[in-house]
């Protein structure tokens, strides 16, 4: 049996009456309270997940933006430094070896923030094709990362708002870190980088002010009502961008890992489309389901589904073939072996802007 | 959520399942340790009424946002009725799971096999034993 990973907030975890459980080769809080209240805690004021497990990977020297411009799909050219971008290291097929956020420290100085389940893959992916002149390192050992996210998030850390995916050198009561202007619930919020040694301080101080601690289900039900991929379950490497709805940040006007693949599934339209639905009977779709036409035939998987806590339905991600992606379509889900009417619906499926009458 | 707590007035199966008996009659539900393994209920997949239910077989499924479990039958019987306030507030049964979060209630084809069933002294000490 391997032995589990456990990031420096464990012992806090433990202290707060977590529930732990393996994720991606460490043990991690899949909750405290409860999934739903804390789902709730940020969507109406603010929560905080520890997700120190991320990896984290410099890539510094004067080639270094060619190199990541030759291997990530999104454009550097867009952002300077200070600035970060969405973006995807992608194979020779387009498929999508991890998605990542790209943060521009210099123009010769990029941290990639990585999945932690692929920490290792694109660590070895990116050395394989360094460049003289340039290094890759895995430096997530020497850092933690809180993400606090929540409709009061700023207020309760007595932070100025900042234009998304913008980073900066700050603190948090004393407490010295990066405030990324990044999150994957959907909620204004921020992604504290923090050197390892200090986290646990500085998660005491976001708990101070008032942050629910919040766990990975809280954070996969969150992503989850507001369509954001998840690595491994709705993109993978046998998936490509465009299928999934990600060509927004595909480059395709400059040269990178399997753009001309990506440019043909573009041209061609692509077969399948990732397509959000949302459950019309009872019944919580799950990962693998059948997603079936009317007339009862598979058309498709589910790749994440659940409960969603403020439509109070089942909600779900799944390929299907682009026909039956168009938003209002009805298809069933079988649900071990009961067709439940499901309506793809579009993306997000939740939104705050909605909710504000925005 | 409830505290944790497993009535002397109850039989237990150790699928974590818990009958009150009332003659030929038993109404069913599942116990404080399943529903806090489970976490809140989102959702109940009852069975039909006048449905044949059989010992240590799934007669339902309770889902919670994380996982999905087959609720097991202490005893065999036919369904007489579906608690159906919990399609509603499945969360019901977290708040109150021996009261108004039972289940269903059943007619007993085999009264007997009542005997197979814990008291909840030897639940508690299954429960334990499990570590």
């Amino acid at each position: 049996m391997q032995t589990l990973l456990r990031t420096p907030l464990f012992d806090r975890h433990v202290a707060l009456g977590a529930r732990l459980v393996p994720f991606a080769g460490w043990e991690m809080p899949v909750q405290y309270e409860g999934v739903i209240p804390e789902h709730f805690a940020v969507r109406r004021d603010c929560g905080v997940f520890d997700v120190s497990h991320m990896g984290e990977l410099e890539v510094e020297g004067p080639p270094a933006r060619d190199f990541l411009q030759s291997l990530l799909s999104n454009d550097l050219d867009r952002i300077g430094p200070g600035q970060a971008q969405y973006t995807l290291l992608t194979n020779d097929q387009g498929g999508i070896v991890d998605d990542l956020i790209a943060y521009e420290r210099s123009p010769e100085s990029f941290l990639l923030i990585v999945n932690a389940s692929n920490r290792e893959a694109d660590f070895a992916w990116l050395q394989e094709r360094e460049l003289d002149g340039m290094e890759v390192r895995d430096v997530s050992d020497g850092y933690a990362l809180l993400a606090v996210q929540g409709s009061r998030s700023l207020e309760r850390l007595g932070l100025e708002e900042a234009p998304t995916f913008t980073f900066a050198d700050g603190e948090i009561d004393g407490v010295e870190c990066t405030i990324n202007r990044t999150g994957y619930t959907g909620e204004v919020g921020v992604e504290l980088l923090v050197a390892a040694d200090a986290a646990g301080e500085l998660w005491d101080r976001v708990l101070e002010r008032g942050a629910v601690p919040c766990g990975l289900g809280a954070r996969d039900t969150l992503r989850l009502e507001v369509c954001y991929p998840l690595h491994g379950n709705d993109i993978s490497p046998e998936t490509d961008a465009i299928s999934a709805g990600l060509g927004w940040v595909c480059a395709l006007d400059k040269e990178f890992t399997g753009v001309a693949e990506l440019r043909r599934v573009k041209e061609e339209g692509p077969a399948r489309r990732l397509a959000a639905f949302v459950m019309d009977e009872p019944g919580i779709p799950r990962q693998g389901m059948a997603i079936l036409d009317g007339a009862g035939q598979a058309v498709g998987e589910v790749t994440s589904g659940s409960h969603s806590p403020m439509l109070e339905r089942g909600i779900g991600l799944g390929y299907v073939a682009a026909d039956l992606a168009q938003p209002g379509t009805e298809v069933m889900i079988d649900i071990r072996g009961r067709s439940r009417r499901a309506s793809v619906t579009k993306k997000p499926i939740y939104s705050r802007e909605e909710r504000n009458g925005g | 959520m409830a505290a944790e707590s497993y009535p002397d007035d109850l039989r237990y199966h150790r699928e974590h399942d818990w009958a009150r008996i009332d003659g030929d009659e038993a109404t069913f539900g599942i116990t404080w340790f399943a529903q806090d393994a489970l976490g809140e209920l989102v959702h109940f997949e009852a069975p039909e009424d006048g449905a044949t239910v059989n010992k240590d077989q799934g007669y339902a499924e309770v889902e919670s946002v994380k996982a999905v479990s087959d609720v097991i039958a202490p005893l065999s019987g036919e369904i007489l009725e579906v608690n159906s306030a919990i399609a509603d507030a499945p969360e019901t049964v977290n708040a109150d799971p021996y009261g108004e979060g039972w289940l269903v209630r059943v007619r007993l084809t085999d009264p007997s096999e009542v005997d197979s069933l814990l008291d909840a002294a030897a639940y508690r000490q299954f429960l334990a034993d499990q570590g």
